[in-house]
Order: C-alpha cells, then structure tokens, then sequence
C-alpha cells in the first residue's frame, strides 16, 4: 500500500464530508436523553445530588471510577506523547498506574468509603476537618482542590477542541476559514485547519452538554453517563485502532514502518533516563487525592462494590492505552518519512494533540467510522468533565458555603442550586482560560497529577498514622502549593536556559534528571511528618473514631 | 501483621522494582511482528498486576473495617 496515495497533500481542497460531525452530534442528542432518563431517578435531595444516596454498585462503579480518570490525558495526550517519547509512554503512566491506582483504591479508598458511609459525609475536605479537628483545614484546601481541578478540565476543555478541530478540517470553508499560515522556514502554506469546527465551538458544546445532565441529576446522571461514555470510548477506541491497523495495511506494516523510520521511538534509549522514568511512578498517586473520585468511591453501595474496580482497572487502562502507544509510535514513523501531516505547533514542530485526529483523518476511510471513533474521543473526555463539575458544586456548597454560614442556613433544594452556581463559575473560568493558554495536554495533565501526587501524603497518613496533626498537614498542604507553584512557574513561565531549578529535554521538564513530582512530594512529606511530630497530638475521642 | 497482609506487601514492592526494567531500555526488536519488546513487557505487567490485585482481594480484604461501616447508620459528621 502506498501511504501517500491516502494523505491530504498540503493545502488540498476538496470537498469533505461532513458525515463525522452528524455522528458526534448524534451522540451529544443520545447523551441529552439519557441525563434527561437519568434526572427521573434523581431524588431532589442533596445526599442524592452529591453521592446518588450511596447506591452504586460493582459494575457501574468501575466504569464511573475508570471513565473518570481516562480523559483527553489518556487518549489524544497518550498518543501525542508516544509520537514524541515512545513506546515509554506506556510505561510512565499506564503499566504504573495499573498497580498504584489500584493500590489508591484498595489502601485509602475504602476506609474514605468506611468513614464516609459511618460519618456521612459528601466530600473529602468533610472527612479532613473531622480527622483533623479544623473547620480552618477546609478553607485552605478547597481553594487548593479547586485550584488543582482547573488545569484537569483544561486538559479535557483543550483535547476536545483541538481533537475535533483536526478530524472536522475542510468541513466549513467558507464559515470557518482560516488564514494562510507561515512556517520557520519562511515558506507559506494553506493552514491545516482551514474550514475546522473552532476549539472555542467545541469547549462550548461540550461543557454545556455536560452541565445539563450533570445538573439533571448529579453525580447519579455522571455515573450513568459515565458508564455508558466508557462503553463507547473502550469499544470505539478498539474499533478504531484495528481500522487505522488496516489502513496502514496491518498490524505488522505499520510497526515495521515505525521500525524504519523511526527505531528510537520502539525503545526507550535516548529518549527517557530510568531515573526519569522511576519518578514518573509517583504521579499515580493522584488518584488517592483527587476529591471527585472520592466523591465516587461514596457513592458504592458496599465496600464489595470496589472489588471489581480493583481487580480490573489495570486491564481497563491496558484496553485503553496499548492502542494509542502503537498509533503515537506508528504516526511517529509515518511523519519521519514524510508521508503522515500532522498540524504544526506556531514554532513550526508538529502539534502532539493533533497526532491522533490526524492518524484518524488521514488512515479512517469511512466517515461513519471517524464519527463513531471521534464520539468515543469526546466520551472520555467528557465522562472525567461530569464527574470533575459535580466535585466542585458539592465542595463549595458543603466545605464553604456550609461550614461558614451554618447547616440550617440554606434548605437542600437551595444547597444544590448553589452547587450548580459554582459549577458554571468555574467552567466559565476555565473555557475562557482554554481559549488563550493552548498547551501540550500530556505536560498539563502531569502537572496537575503532581500536585495531587504530592499531597496524597495526607491521605495516607489520615487513615494510617494516629500521631498525624492539623499543623502538619497545614504545613503540607503550603509545602506542597509553594513548591508546584514554584516549579510549574520556571517550567512554564520562563524560557528554556533560564530556568532557576531544571531543564527542558524532548518536552519534559526535569529537575536533577527526575521529575518535579519527586521534590513536590518530599516537601510533603517532610512537612507533614517533621511538624506532626513537634506538635500537639490529635484528641483521643478522634483517634478513636478513625481508628475503631 | 497478618501472614497474607505480609505477602501482598513484599509482593507489590516486587512488583514496584519490575516496572523498572532497564534490560528493555535500548531493546527495539518487534514480537509477533508488531508489538516493539518493551511495550509487551508492559502489557504482560500490567496483566500480572490485574492478577495480583485479584489475590489480594481474596487473600487481603478488610472484612471487619467492613462490617465496621455497614454495622449501623450514619452518625453524622461533627464539623
């Protein structure tokens, strides 16, 4: 098979059919019906908004907890980075969070769960005031928390909109034309996007689909949309991954094509240090401190309930992304030899969101499958979207609003109502941030992680270390926001050789060759455990009801 | 600590130091064809992890912390 004869020459025109974009608003109509099905369950209570009354079991709960934490990140970032660092990529994220995430959900979720379900409570910063005795913890972590979530829905916010903007590019010339562009080199080209839906169409549609069934019901509406948009990423994700093997005439031709023009991207030499790749370990411990999987691990019907999720969200993940590694490292070689275009970055070097809608526009034939596939796309990344909005409804309602005006101040039909508020606050302030900070989804996502990674610490040692104390955790939670911010401001916010504490290399910001996850968690680390214990011990009527 | 607690335990360190292999860092060769060396090791990894996960939830699994949080209804938070 000539690769050639099926890629877009630079600057073609003609006429593109339009067949992908009716698919994908099929399923944005499917997704309206089923909050719409899904809100006739809702009970009108805030218990029932914010934990759906505790009543999820196994199967729903695995997929609401692995659609969760599968988002643009996992695909559209997965992809972008193998076609960058390699087959690597798998093992920096995927294999190990296969073992740590389970690890998060078996050792500290289901004791959040235990306590939880004794004690009542909806959110994570609910449990911390308890287990630590401070109404004051909650006001420094919900800022934190929330703070934490905004570069997570930017990463679905910017995958989605650069995701559609590659499939759907010469579907609207003349509504959505774009100008010629310049490379480095001097040299004009047509832009590849010309005639594209617009992120800034994309972030809309999407965000307001999922307001609307998150609204509908809360988090019963996203464990049902979630399980349903799992289904469809994971079988569409598959689907699409053997069709784009046929097209580039089979499994065996594409590697080997990889192989040819691209070895280094079959290996890990040259590319990543086990030294890099070692610390990458520590960014899965996210998952034990994100508050909106907390607020799902809630909402299990039993401790039973997390078996199934335990045991299988390895093989979820594997399902997941195996497929996107091999199209990254595939795209890889396909681009090196020139017969693969892939949408440039202003600096001239080729886009890593836009790897996969390229892989799709150029090696799918049939428009019904790149529909199909591009829906699959949007319902991962919208099924972490859902979960992440209801998180911060019910933290501002129940961690702020609450605690601060007291429990009989608002009725509970109006505690939903300001959840819902809040919701649309962020999201606005997030889409806003979408359209002006475009930037690599896989580094966002990371850096996200970290943050959470490193204040993971807490949570451990909430359920596992009685001679934990509220300063501690105090001065691991500032430990951790100065040093993230500090290192997220020389990775991001200064250019490259003048950076104060590492160093750039193939988009990855290092420091003393290790991730800055490494040095965030330590500062935790040596924060909570050093000022635990020069401090006054917690209470014995709290150690004794967190440790029964 | 409980003998299958113990296990788990100096299992999962086990399995923390194999995710580090570095005998496949330079490895390019391609198994059946297709699958590069180093992305099937973590493949078959992430299955072994799935197994052992399995074990644990037979072997390991908190059944008085359960029967602790479904003993009785909510009591309430205090803050």
């Amino acid at each position: 098979m000539n690769f050639l004869q099926t890629s877009l020459p630079i600057g073609a025109s003609e006429v593109v059919s339009r067949t992908p974009l009716y698919v994908i608003v099929g399923y944005m109509v499917a997704l309206f019906a089923l909050g719409w099905i899904s809100s006739r369950l809702f009970r009108g209570s805030s218990k029932d908004f914010f934990v759906a009354s505790r009543s999820i079991g196994p199967f729903m709960l695995l997929m609401s907890v692995f659609g969760t934490t599968m988002t643009a990140f996992a695909l559209v970032g997965s992809t972008g980075k193998s076609f960058s660092l390699g087959i690597g990529t798998y093992g920096l994220m995927a294999s190990s969070s296969g073992l740590i995430h389970a690890a998060c959900f078996f050792v500290v979720g289901l004791r959040m769960w235990s306590f939880g379900k004794k004690y009542g409570y909806v959110t994570q910063i609910q449990f911390f005031r308890d287990r630590f005795e401070s109404k004051g913890l909650g006001y420094l972590m919900f800022p934190i928390l929330v703070g934490l979530i905004v570069p997570y829905l930017l990463v679905g916010l910017i995958g989605a909109g650069n995701y559609i903007s590659g499939v759907t590019a010469g579907m609207f010339p003349d509504t959505f034309s774009l100008p010629d562009k310049i490379l480095p080199n001097g040299k004009e080209i047509p832009h590849p996007l010309n005639g594209s839906v617009p992120p800034w169409l994309t972030g809309l549609v999407i965000s307001s689909i999922v307001l609307f069934y998150v609204f509908s019901g809360g988090v019963r509406s996203a464990a049902w949309a979630n399980t349903f948009q799992t289904i469809v990423f994971m079988v569409m994700g598959l689907v699409g991954f053997l069709v784009i093997a046929k097209g580039l005439g089979g499994l065996a031709e594409a590697s080997q094509k990889a192989l040819e023009h691209a070895p280094e991207k079959t290996a890990r030499e040259g590319l990543m240090t086990p030294a890099h790749f070692m610390s990458y370990m520590l960014v899965p411990l996210s998952v034990g401190m994100f508050p909106h999987l907390f607020q799902h691990w809630l909402t299990a019907k039993s401790a039973k309930s997390f078996k199934l999720t335990v045991i299988a969200h390895p093989l979820c993940i594997m399902i997941v992304w195996i497929p996107c590694i091999l199209i990254g490292i595939w795209a890889a070689g396909l681009h090196a030899a020139g017969d693969l275009r892939v949408p440039p970055l202003p600096n001239g070097n080729p886009n890593p969101n836009a790897v996969l809608s390229a892989m799709v526009k150029t090696f799918m034939d049939s428009p019904l499958l790149v529909g199909l596939f591009s829906a699959g796309v949007l319902a991962a990344i919208m099924s972490s979207l859902d979960s992440q909005f209801v998180c911060v409804g019910s933290m501002f309602t129940n961690d702020f609003v609450v605690p601060l005006t007291g429990k009989d101040r608002f009725s509970d039909r109006q505690k939903v109502w300001l959840g819902r508020g809040f919701i649309v606050l962020i999201v606005t302030i997030t889409y806003v941030i979408s359209l002006f900070r475009p930037t690599s989804v896989f580094s966002l996502g990371v850096w996200c992680f970290s943050g959470f990674a490193a204040l993971f610490p807490i949570a451990l040692a909430s359920v596992y270390w009685k001679r934990v104390t509220k300063a501690g955790v105090f001065a691991s939670v500032i430990a951790t926001a100065g040093t993230w911010a500090l290192f997220i401001h020389d990775a991001l916010g200064r250019k490259a050789g003048e950076q104060w504490f590492g160093a750039t290399k193939h988009g990855e910001y290092l420091i003393a060759g290790v991730m800055p996850v490494t040095f965030i968690c330590l500062a935790s680390v040596v924060a909570l455990v050093g000022v635990s214990l020069v401090t006054k011990p917690p209470s014995r009527e709290t150690v004794e009801k967190f440790f029964p | 600590m409980k003998k299958p607690v113990l296990v788990c335990l100096i299992v999962f360190v086990a399995l923390a130091v194999l995710h580090q292999d570095v005998w496949n860092w330079d490895k390019t060769s391609l198994v059946f064809g297709f699958m590069p060396k180093g992305l099937l090791y973590h493949m078959c990894y992430s299955i072994t992890a799935a197994a052992f996960w399995a074990f644990v939830s037979v072997y390991a699994w908190p059944h008085r912390l359960e029967a602790w949080a479904e003993d009785s209804e909510e009591e309430g938070s205090t803050r």
